[in-house]
């Protein structure tokens, strides 16, 4: 039983339930505490001691119904029309085959007793022989079946057939068909394994790959994937910047607050007030490019930025191609994908003209910027050799703390054909290429550390 | 087949949890029952979740009223800390006694020669005014102390500050609390702790880790019709049904604040008050604000009350 549950903690994992070992000990002794005949109480005292928010429980309680389906799965699933044929020949075949049964293995003399709880228990001792719960990518999955089926002695089953095809036909067919079922089961078995005990490690190599794809490349069927990721993201960014931690410049006296503060005292000053920094929180004022290949990378780039609140005190977003809009309540408002879709069929998909851009934004909402604001323009800076706009970058490179550009395109491409990025590059504080996940990530961070 | 048997047991302690409550009024789902019998076998705090209203804190009330214990309450909120909460020392009790015992102590050290020996024999009695009796227990460590044992309530644990929630990690684990003067102070009999939470911020995992996690989510029909039948008594079961039914319809809506447990039992209230045998279009429009607590909410819901209305009385005659 230990051993069940420990496969059903590991399992856990897998489907992203963050279990401690203390939390596996309270489990045990609540499981213990409970029994195991109800299985709707075992699946709420999982829920209980195990999974420690809502997100959790979902995820653990699709989890124990996939763990726990395993038995019904694993009977012989191949024997509908087969079986149906086998089992009217049984009579004969059985007066007439009843000798040779004598000299089969026991694995033959089961199959072809069709005796399915012998058989899943079978596959049940034979899985845990081979250590199954150890599978971790689908490449493993032959690898397994074939231990599996080693385990429960498919060498001898093999010579029986032999055996049998000479000495009788018919019950060499049967054992043939049900053979065949046993293959699928187990196939099946492993599958299910693999889903179970896989996923984490599939899950931990496809973020890896994701991370540093190229995000204005990715396929349509990762979007969502990559949604998730940058979910992730944002929530490692929360947990790490939206503490505010408080910084005391030590040995500077705040006299003002110290008289005021002592002034039950009559003035002697009791308890000391010192002088503290004060720390804002960022706030952003984000200008994205949403013409063609800068898209995909903005609509990201905005997901993760909005979904930053609890570090990040201001966002105002715009998007622009060929002119400029403010598109953060559309953002906070509506999902990611109906958001971008309606910021697409706004302004998207046209030739971008950064000077008008640019233009657009200093006439409107120049004064949004502040001493305290990090700017930042995400855009490829290919202006189609209109107008650059490079003096209005200037100004609002003045009247903010940082301005930040970043750039899918590589470092090399920079400054080539209608490339301007070199002229804007003086402009700014911080220019750094940012085409992956991972560049996305570390590009957010720096700029919210800059406030810490 | 010792399991099955073994396994009797808990089943029915577990349905003995559900009707004890029950008999205090609380209406437990399965979930709540195996949780609170869990608690008290393997002796862990219950950290309860959900949005306002579904009777978080109720809970602990019930528990404390079917058990017969006596129920401690801390209330969370930001700056609560060490002193408010856990123990602080009685100082104008200390500074008393120390004027009262002046003579006293004059006399014990008037036969001391040299200042060397005055300070040792004063240490001797430097720990009367750091004992027991100068301390001043707050809401965690009268728990600790009730003999019989007793529910803890730590209330809206979200609103209070993350150094709170280290500082609870010690009784959460071991029912315990070092104070430096003394010593430790463990509990007698293990409290009953829950601390309840609406998501305000989210709690750190070591706290989590310290509990059961139960999230009271919004009842089911079903059961929210026998919660309204233990709450308001009078209430004709035709009103009861339609009402809940409403209300189920309601939380379908794209609402500020969807309308919980309480505002349930609220409006039944209400509506019995007002002598209503079933639900009328009119009645429900005028007393929607007991329901909904923003106007938007209000203004968003106006025009789908007729026809909410009139699905809960169809809802009547099938169920």
């Amino acid at each position: 039983m230990k051993e069940n549950l420990h496969r059903f903690f590991r399992a856990a994992r897998g489907a992203g339930v963050r279990v401690s070992p203390a939390e596996s000990i309270d489990a045990m002794r609540a499981v213990a505490e409970i029994g195991l005949s109800d299985r709707s109480i075992l699946r709420d005292t999982f829920l209980l001691t195990l999974a420690k928010s809502e997100d959790e429980k979902k995820a653990l309680g699709a989890c124990f119904d996939l763990f726990f389906a395993q038995p019904e799965l694993s009977q012989p699933s191949a024997n509908d029309p087969s079986a149906a044929a086998t089992q009217d020949n049984t009579p004969g075949a059985q007066t007439s085959g009843g000798e040779p049964t004598e000299n089969l293995g026991p694995l033959a003399e089961m199959l072809l007793s069709q005796d399915r709880a012998a058989i899943s228990a079978a596959v049940a001792n034979a899985s845990s022989a081979a250590s199954l719960s150890e599978i971790r990518y689908f490449t493993q999955r032959g690898l397994f079946s074939t231990r599996i089926l080693d385990a429960m002695g498919i060498a001898r089953l093999r010579d029986d057939l032999d055996q049998l095809t000479t000495t009788s036909p018919a019950l060499a067919e049967r054992l043939q068909a049900a053979t065949e079922a046993l293959r699928d089961n187990i196939r099946e078995a492993v599958s299910q394994a693999l889903l179970l005990y896989g996923r984490e490690e599939a899950e931990n190599l496809r973020n890896e790959i994701l991370r540093n794809a190229p995000l204005s490349r990715i396929e349509p069927r990762q979007i969502e994937q990559m949604r998730a990721l940058i979910r992730q993201i944002a929530r490692r960014l929360r947990e790490r910047y939206s503490k505010p931690r408080k910084r005391q410049r030590r040995g500077h006296l705040d006299v003002r607050r110290t008289i005021r503060r002592n002034a039950a005292w009559g003035g002697v000053p009791f308890l000391t007030a010192w002088k503290r920094r004060r720390r804002d929180r960022p706030r952003i004022v984000a200008l994205c490019d949403v013409s063609g290949s800068v898209a995909r990378v903005s609509d990201f780039f905005l997901l993760l930025i909005h979904s930053l609140h609890e570090v990040v005190s201001d966002v105002r977003s715009f998007a622009f191609s060929g002119h400029l809009i403010e598109v953060s309540e559309i953002l906070e408002s509506k999902g990611a994908e109906e958001a971008m879709a309606e910021i697409m069929s706004k302004v998207g998909f046209g030739s971008s003209d950064y000077g008008g851009s640019f233009a657009d934004f200093e006439r409107q909402w120049m004064e949004s910027v502040t001493p305290q604001t990090t700017v930042i323009v995400l855009g490829d800076a290919r202006g189609n050799n209109l107008d650059p706009g490079a003096d209005i970058v200037r100004r609002i490179a003045e009247r903010s703390k940082r301005l930040v550009w970043l750039n899918p395109e590589g470092r090399m491409t920079w400054g080539w054909g209608d490339s301007e990025m070199p002229r804007y590059q003086t402009f700014c504080n911080v220019v750094r290429q940012c085409a992956t996940a991972q560049q996305l990530e570390r590009a957010v961070s720096d700029i919210v550390a800059t406030y810490q | 087949m010792a399991e099955h048997r073994a396994s009797h047991r808990p089943l029915a302690s577990i349905e003995a949890v559900e009707s004890g409550l029950a008999s205090q009024g609380y209406i437990a789902s399965r979930q709540i029952a195996t949780a609170v019998y869990l608690a008290q076998q393997i002796e862990k705090p219950i950290l309860v979740e959900g949005p306002a209203g579904v009777g978080k804190t109720e809970l602990a009330k019930a528990i404390a009223g079917w058990r017969g214990l006596k129920m401690i309450r801390l209330q969370c909120y930001e700056g609560l800390d060490e002193a408010k909460a856990l123990y602080e020392w009685k100082y104008a009790k200390q500074l008393l006694y120390t004027q009262i015992l002046k003579d006293k102590l004059g006399e014990v050290l008037g036969g001391a020669e040299t200042l060397h020996a005055a300070l040792d024999q004063l240490h001797d009695f430097g720990d009367v005014f750091f004992s027991k009796e100068f301390v001043e227990p707050r809401p965690l460590l009268q728990a600790l102390e009730q003999p019989a044992g007793c529910v803890l309530l730590i209330d809206e644990i979200d609103k209070s500050d993350a150094e709170f929630e280290s500082l609870l990690l010690e009784i959460l684990s071991d029912f315990q609390v070092s104070i430096p003067e003394l010593g430790t102070v463990s509990a007698t009999v293990p409290p009953t702790v829950i601390l309840t939470s609406n998501s305000e911020r989210n709690l750190g995992d070591a706290l989590k880790r310290r509990c059961l996690h139960l999230h009271i989510g919004f009842p089911e029909q079903k059961l929210e019709e026998r919660i309204v039948e233990s709450r308001v008594p009078g209430i004709s079961e035709k009103l009861r049904k339609q009402l809940v039914a409403f209300i189920h319809e309601i939380r379908n809506l794209d609402l500020k604040k969807q309308p919980s447990v309480s505002e349930t039992i609220d409006w039944a209230r209400v509506l019995v008050l007002l002598q209503a045998s079933e639900l009328g279009h009119e009645m429900v429009k005028d007393t929607l604000n007991v329901l909904l607590k923003y106007e938007s909410d209000v203004q968003a819901t106006l025009p789908h009350v007729t026809t909410f209305v009139a699905n809960a009385a169809r809802q009547n005659v099938f169920g």
